[in-house]
């Protein structure tokens, strides 16, 4: 392995514009992905996660625009690349599944031209070659019968079924990060184990590192090496997966452990998702003053409502953002 | 995909019963009979005798029952009646008319989709800018045109002003006739189709599968040629069909314009003239073809979406 | 921006429309029928005809101030009639279903099925010319949208837990259909029906044009255009001005449509560009 990591991310902001305000969605945003590593993004909606990630693939879309920070990755900067070069990394290093898998994909293609894009558009394959390694990839995501389901139509296949060719195309060039945007949410509770399972398998045997996002802290725990807990559009807390869950040291990571044994019940109604931690997530536009969580933090103190609080390193290689860390 | 075509077909047969049965309830069962409805117009004054002979000659005299029995009978073997007026079958008095209705319909629907496809893609594209702005104050503005109007003022400029194009009338049949006409009937379907082609292009811009494109590495180029247009498509193609409908029935007016000889102004100076079998027939044929459209526009859709069979 | 653009605009302009047709009796310098006089026969357009004169030296300012009453007349009344006729329809079918909802859906299918113009047209032909005339032609021919509206609305509504419980509470089920699932529903049968407006103002002009609607010497937009056409060469205002009339109440009351539909319809750029 080389010296540098794969992907450096630098006080990364995200900036909502409003008219002629701009409003930062996610601020402050660092962390580090070691080649081959799995590191999670947990948080609840609305923190940040998605956009961070669509930052990184170059995706964000009017009205948010990265306001500042850096994007390195594999050692170069790639916030400001033109829009051709970051095609080139897109889908061929970088790529992403999303979580919708019924809409993801375009109703009116066969999924074997779908998978057979990417070979064509990053491979320059002829489309007969590339229909013959999208057979191959369909065969590695275990779709059964894949030379007669490369003709098959997205709404012929079932969600995990879909799922699964996203996860083939996602792979097709064997990029070196795979950005994993709630991959599990939108489908059956049995369907989540195999998908996950499938995405461990191949990310481990082609060294492909994963940037898992989730707001399931259980399911980050199970899948990643190193996690960061996002709230209202910052880091507030990164640490290994094991440490996290046994000795979580922000308040709100100390919530998100407490609300885990619901886990089966959170996840068909999300209203009650994280009933432990009171109120919801701030809108961008009304960020509160000082900590952001403080409006919600049981330890909450005059100085949370006051002062903004800085990174604090813990033991291990941890960070944390709280005035009152445990 | 054969098994689809036939379904499609079946599912018009229906349609096209009531729609002769209400042409019949319409013409045959309110109104009283030809002969009274001719004197009741006071072009002319017919003795009773002559009343009768021509009520038994048409048929009047049978009940209601026993002449839609016949209506229909005749209709399943394409007869649709004799003119009273000028005592022809009406089906071959429609079908002097058919083809240049065709003409203006299809020359209108041309125009229509060559401008305004690549209006509401072009708007669609710069949403928000000033071309697209421009572009759909036109289309509202196409909307809201009379289309007779329009007509009068296409003429005034580009026949009597300028001198570019002949007034009205059907000449030789040459294309040179047909500008005004099929302009003034295309710009409402141009402007509509517009509307609907920038609506279904932003909302499968927004798509999630088109983020996917994107997030693939694809240029926005391909993006566009690859999986927008055909998603787009299936929406553009149902809104062609429906306007055809629309096109056809406004017709009438700007066929009566510029005295085009046509079905809209066979139906018109029949309605004029009482010619009861003549407007049955008429409207009959129009539906018919709007039907045929339609269904051929399903058919084109589920070529193009493989959905469309199996819903 | 875009929204509130399209609202004031449509807005304005219908309005002043209707104030125009309202106050026409004040505003006209003429009587619109009565006023003929040869000795001013196409007169152009100046200070004492504002708008020229006619073939029968009417003056066209006054006629067109008298014919926005017709249009307006005619656009509302018939929309009326189709909306309720739609919305009875349509409700009562969505919620019902049933044979009921079978002979709905093939009636609405069959209007579809005939261009709307056409069917005013056969009814105009077998009615006697004239405003009643035109009110049930128009009014009986645009229902198929909104029906389809109203039965779609219904049938997504009656499973929601508020209607459900209408339900068990014992509510009659026109009861329930009006006070829990029409209001449910009423934005975009607004949008509709305002859109619908400009049509009916756009196909009474058309039937009036073709001499099956509003007859000569009652000024109607569409019946003033309807001889115009022959003199055009020599009087081109007598056609310019009626049309610019139609065309600006039919452009308040789309762009009214669409404001309205941005606000009270915001999901259905396709449904109905």
């Amino acid at each position: 392995m080389s010296g540098n990591p794969l992907l450096e991310v630098e006080n990364l902001r995200i900036d909502l514009t409003v008219g002629d305000t701009r409003f930062p969605a996610v601020q402050d945003i660092s962390f580090t992905i070691e080649r081959g590593e799995t590191f999670g993004l947990v948080g609840e909606s609305g923190c940040g996660k998605s956009i961070t990630s669509l930052a990184l693939i170059g995706l964000l879309r009017h009205p948010l625009s990265i306001g500042g920070g850096k994007i390195r990755f594999d050692g170069r900067e790639i916030q400001n690349l033109s829009p051709g070069e970051m095609r080139k990394l897109r889908g061929n290093r970088i790529s992403m599944i999303f979580q919708e898998p019924m809409t993801a994909l375009n109703p009116l293609s066969p999924i074997g031209r779908q998978i057979a894009e990417m070979f064509v558009l990053h491979k320059g394959a002829s489309w007969r070659e590339a229909e013959r390694m999208s057979v191959e990839a369909l065969a590695s995501v275990r779709v059964p019968a894949p030379e007669r389901r490369i003709k098959d139509y997205p709404h012929q296949l079932s969600g995990g079924m879909r799922q699964r060719v996203m996860i083939a195309i996602a792979l097709a060039c064997e990029p070196d990060l795979l950005l994993a945007d709630e991959p599990t949410t939108a489908l059956d509770v049995t369907v989540q184990a195999e998908i996950l399972e499938l995405i461990r398998d191949l990310s481990a045997a082609r060294g492909t590192a994963v940037l898992m996002i989730s707001h399931d802290l259980g399911l980050i725990a199970n899948m990643c090496r190193r996690v960061g807990v996002m709230y209202a559009g910052r880091l507030v807390e990164e640490r290994y997966a094991d440490e996290i869950f046994q000795n979580p040291s922000h308040p709100y990571t100390s919530g998100l452990v407490a609300s885990l044994p619901l886990l089966g019940a959170r996840l068909k109604h999300g209203r009650q998702r994280l009933k432990e931690i009171a109120g919801v997530v701030p809108p961008v536009a009304a960020f509160p003053a000082g900590c952001r969580f403080n409006p919600r933090c049981y330890a909450a103190t005059d100085i949370c409502r006051g002062q903004d609080p800085g990174v604090t390193p813990l033991a291990n290689g941890g960070l944390v953002r709280c005035h009152h860390h445990e | 995909m054969l098994t689809f075509i036939v379904r499609r077909l079946l599912q018009t047969l229906p349609i096209i019963f009531a729609v002769a049965a209400l042409i019949f309830v319409l013409f045959s069962v309110i109104p009283g009979t030809f002969a009274s409805s001719m004197s009741e117009d006071g072009r002319s004054v017919l003795d009773p005798e002559i009343m009768a002979r021509m009520n038994k000659e048409f048929g009047y005299d049978d009940p209601v029952y026993v002449r839609f029995g016949k209506y229909i009978r005749q209709l399943a073997s394409f007869d649709l009646g004799t003119s009273f007026r000028t005592r022809q079958p009406v089906i071959s008095v429609i079908a002097d008319r058919l083809w240049p209705t065709a003409q203006l319909a299809f020359a209108s629907m041309v125009f229509a989709i060559v401008i305004g496809v690549p209006l509401g893609f072009i708007a669609a594209l710069r949403s928000d800018s000033w071309v697209d702005m421009v572009s759909m104050v036109t289309a509202v503005s196409g909307l809201s045109l009379p289309k007779f109007w329009l007509g009068l003022m296409l003429m005034y400029l580009f026949a009597l002003v300028l001198g570019w194009l002949p007034s009205f009338g059907y000449g030789d049949g040459s294309f040179r006739y047909l500008i005004l006409p099929a302009v003034a009937l295309g710009v409402a379907p141009m402007a509509l189709l517009a509307r609907t082609t920038r609506a279904a292009v932003l909302d499968i811009m927004n798509a999630d599968f088109v983020r996917t494109a994107r997030a693939k590495g694809m240029s926005e180029r391909r993006v566009v040629q690859w999986h927008l247009t055909r998603n787009a498509l299936v929406i553009v193609l149902t809104t062609i069909g429906l306007q055809f409908g629309t096109v056809i029935g406004q017709a009438v007016v700007v066929e009566k314009l510029f005295s085009w000889p046509g079905l809209g102004s066979l139906l018109v100076d029949s309605v004029t003239l009482r010619d009861i079998p003549v407007v049955q027939g008429s409207i009959l044929v129009i539906v018919l073809l709007f039907l045929l459209i339609n269904t051929l526009v399903d058919v084109l859709c589920a070529v193009i979406d493989p959905r469309i069979k199996y819903s | 921006m875009r929204i509130r653009a399209n609202l004031l605009i449509g807005g304005v302009l219908f309005t002043t429309v209707v104030v125009t047709g309202l106050l026409a009796p004040w505003l006209a310098h003429t009587d619109p029928v009565m006023d003929a006089n040869l000795m001013y026969a196409e007169e152009p357009p100046g200070t004492e005809f504002w708008f020229g004169t006619d073939a029968q030296g009417r003056d066209i300012y006054s006629r067109v101030l008298y014919g926005a009453r017709v249009s307006l007349t005619v656009g509302i009344v018939s929309q009326l009639i189709n909306t309720v006729i739609g919305v009875c329809l349509g409700l009562s079918a969505g919620y019902w279903g049933g044979w009921w909802d079978d002979v709905v859906n093939g009636l609405t299918n069959m209007m579809l099925a005939i261009p709307s113009l056409i069917f005013a047209l056969a009814i105009m032909a077998i009615l006697s010319p004239g405003l009643t005339s035109l009110l049930i032609a128009l009014g009986l021919t645009n229902w198929s949208f909104t029906c389809r509206l109203a039965r779609a609305s219904a049938l997504s509504l009656k499973s929601q837990g508020y209607v459900q419980a209408a339900k068990v509470l014992g509510y009659s089920d026109i009861r329930i259909m009006l006070t829990q699932l029409l209001p449910n529903m009423l934005g975009p049968i607004i949008v509709i029906g305002t859109l619908g407006m400009g049509g009916a103002v756009l196909a009474e002009a058309a039937l009036s044009f073709l001499g099956l609607g509003i007859r000569p010497p009652f000024p109607s937009w569409g019946s003033m255009l309807s001889d115009a056409r022959d003199q055009i060469t020599t009087a081109p205002w007598i056609s310019i001005f009626p049309g610019l009339a139609i065309f600006i109440t039919v452009l308040g009351l789309n762009l009214l449509g669409d404001g309205l539909r941005d606000i009270l319809d915001p999901h259905s750029r396709t449904r109905r560009a």
